[in-house]
C-alpha cells in the first residue's frame, strides 16, 4: 500500500489509465479541429467527438443528438439554468432548487434573483431529504423548472429522481438534474425519469478536467430549448460555441463507457469498503455522528462528525490520507459547511465533520489503514480537547453559555 | 494550505497538555472560544510568589489553535503576571508565522493568557 492515499473522490477522481490511452492520440498526431470538415485531421477528431457523444448519451439513456459538450458540470449548470430563464421568460420567472445544491446551480439561482426571477429554495430534512409534497405546492404557473441534484456532494444524500420528474412532467415545468455525482452508481434513464436537461462532468467518473456535458432533451414535444450563454461558431447545434476539446471529450466518453460496464459491480463494491470504513470506526470510537441518510446516499459518501475535535486538526493528524471537512477552517469562507447547516446540523458539529469520499481505486487495506489513523488521531486530539474533557465531566457542552467567539 | 515547521511541531508535539486543579486558590484558569466558531481553548496557570510556575492547556480547534496555545503555555511559565501580560497575539503569528486566516488562533491565545491571570487575581481577591 502506498501513500498518500486518495479518498476525496468528490472533489475530484483520479484518471483511470485506460481513459487516458484513448486520450493520448489526440494530443498528440491526432490534433485535428473537429470543426474542420475539409481534410482527415478535422474528419478523426470529429469522429472521435462522435463516438464519445454516442458513450455519454448511452450512460444516460439518451440519443447522441441530445448531448452537448461543454467545460464541465458548472458550466452545464450555468447554461441550464441560464438558458432556460432566457428562453422561457414569456412562460415565467420562478425556478425551484434545494438549499443543499451546488453552488454551481446556487450562485447562478442567487444570480437569476437580481435579474427578477423568484427562486423557491426548498428545505431538507435532517438527513438532507427534500418533501416531494413541499416541492409539489411550490410550484405555480410561472415556474419554468425545477433545479435537483442527483447525489449530494457533501453527504451523498439522494434525491428521488425519478419521483421528481413525475411530477415536473405532470406539472408542465422543466426538470434540470446535476447528476454530476450520482451518474457513477444510478441506473440513469433520462428518458424514464423525465429529465429534461441534466449536466455531467468527466473528472468526477475518472475522466479528465476541463469536460463536461449538458443532456437537452430533444424528444420532448414541444422541444426543450435553450438560449446559449457563449457564441462565436456554432459550434454543438450553436448550443456552445467554441473549438472542441477533442482529448479531453475523447476521455470523457471512455469514462462513460467504463461506467456503464462496470457500474452494478464497482457499486456493491464501493458500499461494502463504505460500510467497512463505517463500522470500523464506529465500533472503536464513541460520539460519532453520521450526516446525510443512512441509506439512500452515493455509496462512496462518508461523512460524519467526531464531536469535541476540530475536523481541520483531525486532517493535519492524518495528512497521508486525503480526504475533508465542513470545518470554516479549511474554507476560504470561514463559514461552515452551509449543506450542514440546512441539514440543522450544529456549527459545532459541522466544524468537527469529515468527509470521505471512496472510490474506483481505493482499496480494502486503505480502508483499514485508515480506520486505524482516524481512531489513533481522534483519540489523540480528544485527550487535548476542552470539550471532551467537559464531557466526561458529564457537562452538557451544548448547554454552556460561552463568551463571544471570532 | 501548507503549515509552518513550527506549527506542525506543537501540533505534533503540543507542550503542557494537561490539566491543574481549578480549585485550587493559585491555579488560574481561562477558558475562551466558542464550539460554534471552532476554536476553544482552555489555558491554566499555577501562580507562586506572584511568578508562573507552571501551565497547562486543552484546546478544540485547528492545528494553528492548539499550536498557539501550546506556545503561549511555554512562554508563560517563569513569567510574573504583568510579565505574562505583555504577550501580544501578534508575537504569537510571528512565532509559528500564522498566515492572515489564522491570526484569530493568536488573538484566542492572547486572550486565553488574560482569562487566565484574571481568573487568577479574582480568586486571590476573594480570599
Amino acid at each position: 500500500m502506498k501513500t498518500p492515499i486518495y479518498m476525496d473522490n468528490h472533489a475530484t477522481t483520479p484518471l483511470d489509465p485506460r481513459v487516458l490511452d484513448v486520450m493520448l492520440p489526440y494530443l498528440k498526431e491526432k490534433f485535428g479541429n473537429a470543426a474542420s470538415r475539409n481534410h482527415s485531421f478535422g474528419w478523426e477528431a470529429d469522429e472521435a467527438v462522435d463516438t464519445a457523444r454516442k458513450a455519454v448519451a448511452g450512460l444516460l439513456g439518451a440519443s447522441a443528438k441530445e448531448i452537448i459538450f461543454t467545460s464541465g458540470a458548472t458550466e452545464s449548470n450555468n447554461l441550464a439554468l441560464f438558458g432556460a430563464a432566457e428562453y422561457y421568460r414569456e412562460k415565467g420567472s420562478h425556478i425551484i432548487t434545494c438549499k443543499t445544491e451546488h453552488k454551481a446551480v446556487l450562485d447562478p439561482a442567487r444570480w437569476l434573483e437580481q435579474k427578477g426571477f423568484t427562486v423557491t429554495y426548498l428545505d431538507v430534512n435532517p438527513q438532507g431529504e427534500i418533501s416531494l409534497d413541499q416541492l409539489a405546492d411550490s410550484i405555480t404557473d410561472k415556474t419554468v423548472m425545477i433545479s435537483l441534484m442527483a447525489a449530494n456532494n457533501e453527504i451523498g444524500t439522494l434525491h428521488p429522481v425519478e419521483e421528481i420528474g413525475r411530477l415536473a412532467a405532470e406539472r408542465g415545468v422543466l426538470f434540470h438534474c446535476d447528476a454530476t455525482q450520482g451518474v457513477a452508481h444510478m441506473d440513469l434513464d433520462v428518458k424514464k425519469m423525465n429529465i429534461d436537461l441534466l449536466s455531467l462532468s468527466a473528472h468526477k467518473i475518472y475522466g479528465p478536467k476541463g469536460v463536461g456535458a449538458l443532456y437537452i432533451n430533444r424528444a420532448k414535444k414541444p422541444r426543450v430549448r435553450l438560449t446559449p450563454i457563449i457564441h462565436g461558431g456554432g459550434h454543438e447545434n450553436g448550443m456552445r460555441s467554441g473549438t472542441l476539446n477533442v482529448s479531453a471529450i475523447a476521455g470523457f466518453g471512455k469514462a462513460a463507457e467504463l461506467i456503464r460496464r462496470e457500474q452494478p459491480a464497482e457499486t456493491a463494491r464501493l458500499l461494502a469498503l463504505r460500510e467497512r470504513l463505517h463500522q470500523g470506526i464506529t465500533s472503536q470510537l464513541d460520539f460519532v455522528y453520521l450526516n446525510g441518510h443512512p441509506t439512500r446516499r452515493h455509496p462512496g459518501n462518508l461523512n460524519i462528525s467526531f464531536a469535541y475535535v476540530e475536523g481541520e486538526s483531525l486532517l493535519m493528524g492524518i495528512k497521508e490520507i486525503a480526504v475533508s471537512s465542513g470545518s470554516a477552517c479549511t474554507s476560504a469562507s470561514l463559514e461552515p459547511s452551509y449543506v450542514l447547516r440546512a441539514l440543522g446540523v450544529g456549527d459545532d458539529l459541522a466544524h468537527s465533520s469529515i468527509r470521505f469520499g471512496l472510490g474506483r481505486f481505493n482499496t480494502e487495506e486503505e480502508v483499514d489503514y485508515t480506520i486505524g489513523r482516524v481512531v489513533e488521531t481522534v483519540n489523540r486530539l480528544r485527550e487535548m480537547s476542552p470539550l471532551y474533557e467537559m464531557a466526561q465531566d458529564g457537562i452538557d457542552v451544548s448547554k454552556v453559555q460561552w463568551g463571544p467567539g471570532h | 494550505m501548507a503549515y509552518s515547521e513550527k506549527v506542525l511541531d506543537h501540533y505534533n508535539s503540543p507542550r503542557n497538555v494537561g490539566a491543574l486543579d481549578k480549585k485550587d486558590d493559585n491555579v488560574g484558569t481561562g477558558m475562551v472560544g466558542a464550539p460554534e466558531c471552532g476554536d476553544v481553548m482552555k489555558l491554566q496557570i499555577q501562580v507562586e510568589d506572584g511568578k508562573i510556575v507552571d501551565a497547562k492547556f486543552k484546546t478544540f480547534g485547528c492545528g494553528s489553535a492548539i499550536a498557539s496555545s501550546s506556545l503561549a503555555t511555554e512562554w508563560v511559565k517563569g513569567k510574573t503576571l504583568d510579565e505574562a501580560l505583555q504577550i501580544r497575539n501578534m508575537d504569537i503569528v510571528e512565532e509559528l508565522s500564522l498566515p492572515p486566516v489564522k491570526i484569530h488562533c493568536s488573538v484566542l491565545a492572547e486572550d486565553a493568557i488574560k482569562s487566565a491571570i484574571n481568573d487568577y487575581k479574582q480568586k486571590q481577591q476573594a480570599k
